[in-house]
């Protein structure tokens, strides 16, 4: 157990570093360093300008060397004018410049961001904070919804009720995040169908959230995700409902109701639990979609901020955070599957 | 020229018959449904004396009811279709209009049904969804976009007008607002309404529909083909290759979608060319996949196999060559004279970002898959025989692996064009007055509240073809696991 922890751990640490540096390579290309120079300085300024101004806030060195920067393994850069140095990467809070120091993301600094001009650490730790309340009322939502849908269209494979359920869904799977927040901010917030019941924008849920502008934005990340984790319920429970024991109990004369609550659901949970945790990535891309649609602004809403405005250190920060999620649910998905499930060990 | 209404003058008759049989219909599945949750399903039985005894009781009444009044609706919604043939213009008001505009697509609809169902015993699995309700409305429904797509695009035929003119004091419109000037020989109204830059919402939603139904399909296709090509080794061989293969693809599994696509497809990053360099790396697996298909299969006749492979490399590297070299990119060596097509702006980049985005997912599905089949004894047998592993992989592992596949090719379909719509909503690759669905909602999303029409047609077009695609391999699925 210890060994299958540690090999995934290491692959965590690898994939972390191989991607960081794809997204490092990415956004230091020529022209997208040309663009942050630009929305800095302005946009008419001739290219020894922009040159100029490059060298003089560090973007100047190999990309080696800035990528071994951010990681801390390299000192920081620093920028002298008269043998005096007056700007560089490790800046202390009384804004004097620390020469050869480390200060990268091994060190616990996550670097500054251009954008919204504060440091990354800060504003990650903020907008996962929201995001956090974002996804824990859509799990409360689509979880329970899901598992109820998937056990009884599964308790009686074929029936009316299984096809219905079925097909609502696949409905709900077929329907992309910004196509249900759209319909729903149409039908129950615009004034011209007239229901209006909910807010169509989330802005005001980020200090405090109410039923009014905060179910639009959870209704809809979790129809998304519930119709597939319902259709594994589904499969998993038609599985079980079919399986000698329960034949056995039905046999001995003990109730439908009471065959499907006390003997099957347990045994029909255990593949659920993997999809449920192998949703997570899938969620962190509706998150992205309906914050930006909702105008929350959470992790998604900074992941598209970041991007759009060729943030580096913001850019990097949110990939780490998403990369170290995805693949940390992964392993609690795995090591979650054999302690449900006592037939299968780990070798 | 008079604004019409949703059903016009003769919705009055049509719109409570409709209301009545939908009301009825609601109600049987009901009872229906309820009924199922009190006993099992009792189908109809053989009777030892050989005859069929139906549902009694309520069960057979509800069962009766359901199918009668699903049958009424059907007859009164082909009223709505067929109608407005033969009343004059508007008695049916938009609905009606919109049904005549589509006429072209009944007739390809209705023949297509026609001739299959005709011929569904020798059409192997294609005729066999012919015996999957949940299957024939999926197909009904990807045909129906698809023959949209076909007439609008190939024909001009369908829209009503330009999708990217904007005619003057049309701004915002409502659905069925006639034309501020009419001239003659222009459809005299915006059927769904028009955009807030007074462009019509119906053109734009048909022309869409052309972008995604010639990117979505071959995408997938390029995305199958690369995972193809490396899952098979990958699977077969196990060992370091797989290691590193399966370690590439999780890696691009990592990362979110949505960060992946801004660090592709922004204007920047096509000025550095690297989605151009993907796309030459992407764009060989094609040729390599069909040149190891045939030369596997053709190692038995070494001359043929010569002219055939010398063929493939001929033609397919003309093609390759001409799809990689576009002008105005860093890659752009090619001479024109022999350069076929070039893409046009954008579609190349996004086409790019899609096949990667899913080629990781169907690797790790056709890995898994060989995993499981090269452990049967076919395979023990070919081996046997001294067949090559690539005659293994390609023709005695593939086509065992279909049913999965092409199941999840259906699917894949459908999640490629959510992936359009992400990349329109988010306004990146395509450029931004493109009719494509995304781009659409995109726009329309900003005024939603005031003017939800611009941006639910659109949305709702999209639903329903993924909708249907969901519903096809749903259909495929169950018909496949029949026998």
């Amino acid at each position: 157990m210890i060994r299958f922890l540690l090999s995934r751990l290491l692959t965590l640490l690898v994939t972390a570093f191989a991607l960081t540096f794809i997204v490092f390579f990415l956004t230091n290309l020529e022209p997208s360093l040309e663009k942050i120079a630009k929305s800095e300085i302005g946009t008419r300024v001739s290219d020894a300008e922009v040159e100029s101004w490059l060298d003089r806030n560090g973007y100047g060195e190999p990309m080696l060397v800035r990528y071994g920067e951010w990681l801390g393994v390299v000192p920081g850069w620093t920028h002298t004018v008269d043998g005096e140095v007056v700007a560089g990467r490790c800046e202390l809070p009384g804004g004097t410049v620390e020469t050869s120091a480390f200060c990268g993301i091994l060190q616990g600094d996550w670097g500054w961001s251009t954008v919204f001009r504060r440091d990354v650490a800060e504003i990650i730790g903020r907008s996962l904070a929201l995001t956090g309340k974002l996804m824990f009322w859509v799990m409360m939502v689509m979880v329970p919804g899901a598992l109820i849908l998937g056990v009884l269209a599964g308790m009686r494979e074929g029936s009316k009720l299984d096809r219905s359920l079925s097909t609502v869904s696949i409905l709900t799977t077929a329907t992309p995040e910004y196509v249900s927040g759209v319909v729903f901010i149409a039908v129950f917030a615009s004034t011209a169908v007239g229901l209006r019941w909910f807010n169509g924008s989330a802005t005001s849920a980020m200090e405090d959230a109410t039923f009014e502008n905060f179910t639009l934005p959870v209704l809809t990340i979790a129809l998304y995700g519930m119709g597939y984790i319902a259709r594994m319920t589904r499969a998993s429970m038609t599985e079980v409902m079919t399986a000698q024991y329960i034949r056995t109990a039905r046999l001995k004369g003990v109730s439908f109701p009471k065959i499907v609550l006390r003997h099957a659901l347990r045994n029909a949970l255990i593949a659920p639990f993997t999809v449920i945790m192998l949703q997570f990535p899938w969620l962190l891309n509706g998150v992205v979609i309906v914050e930006t649609l909702f105008n929350y602004k959470g992790f998604g809403w900074t992941l598209v901020q970041a991007a759009g405005n060729n943030d580096i250190e913001l850019l990097l920060g949110v990939s780490v955070v998403s990369v170290v999620v995805v693949l940390l649910t992964q392993l609690i998905s795995d090591i979650g599957y054999v302690y449900l499930n006592p037939r299968i060990r780990v070798s | 020229m008079e604004p019409l209404s949703w059903t016009g003058p003769w919705g009055a008759w049509l719109n409570p018959l409709l209301g009545l049989s939908v009301a009825g219909l609601v109600a049987a599945s009901l009872l229906a449904l309820v009924l199922s949750l009190v006993s099992a399903p009792v189908r109809r039985q053989s009777l030892p004396d050989g005859t069929l005894a139906a549902r009694a009781g309520l069960h057979g009444l509800a069962d009766l009811a359901g199918r009668a009044f699903l049958w009424l609706t059907a007859l009164v919604l082909a009223l709505y279709l067929l109608l407005p043939l033969l009343l004059p213009y508007g008695a049916l008001g938009i609905l009606g209009e919109m049904s005549q505009r589509f006429l072209p697509v009944w007739i390809a609809l209705g023949l297509t049904f026609g001739l299959s169902i005709a011929f569904k015993r020798r059409l192997g699995l294609y005729g066999k969804l012919f015996d999957s309700t949940i299957g024939m409305a999926g197909f009904a429904l990807v045909m129906f976009w698809v023959f949209i797509a076909l007439f609008a695009g190939l024909f001009d035929l369908i829209a009503t007008h330009d999708p990217l003119t904007a005619l003057s004091g049309m701004k915002n419109k409502v659905p069925g607002t006639p034309l501020a000037m009419a001239g003659d020989g222009v459809y005299p109204h915006y059927l769904l309404g028009g955009d807030n830059l007074a462009r019509d919402v119906f053109s734009r939603m048909v022309h869409g529909s052309w972008i995604v139904v010639q990117i979505a399909p071959l995408a997938t296709i390029f995305a199958f083909l690369v995972g193809i090509t490396l899952g098979l080794p990958a699977g077969f061989y196990a060992g370091r290759l797989d290691t590193v293969l399966s370690f590439l693809a999780n890696l691009i599994l990592a990362f979110p979608v949505i960060l992946l696509f801004y660090l592709l497809v922004t204007p920047e990053m096509v000025q550095t060319g690297v989605p151009a360099y993907m796309a030459m790396v992407l764009f060989l697996f094609p040729i390599a996949f069909f040149g190891v298909l045939l030369n596997a299969r053709l190692a038995p006749r070494p001359m043929l196999r010569l002219v055939v492979l010398a063929m493939l490399l001929l033609f397919g590297g003309w093609l390759y060559l001409s799809m990689v070299s576009q002008d105005g990119t860093p890659v752009d060596f090619w001479p024109d004279a022999l350069d076929l097509f070039d893409v046009p702006g954008g579609i190349l980049v996004v086409f790019v970002s899609v096949v990667f985005v899913n080629a990781p997912t169907v690797f790790r599905i056709v890995r898994g898959l060989t995993m499981d089949i090269k452990t049967r004894d076919y395979v023990a047998a070919a081996q046997t025989r001294g067949e090559s592993p690539w005659y293994i992989m390609l023709w005695e592992i593939l086509p065992n692996a279909r049913g999965p596949l092409i199941v999840d090719f259906c699917l894949r379909i459908g999640y490629t064009t959510i992936l359009l719509g992400t990349l329109g909503f988010f306004g990146l690759g395509l450029p931004p007055d493109s009719p494509d669905w995304g781009s659409t909602i995109n726009l329309g999303r900003r005024l939603l509240s005031i003017y939800p029409h611009a941006a639910m047609v659109p949305a709702l077009a999209l639903l329903s073809l993924v909708l249907g695609l969901n519903l096809l391999a749903d259909g495929l699925r169950e018909e496949s696991l029949k026998d």
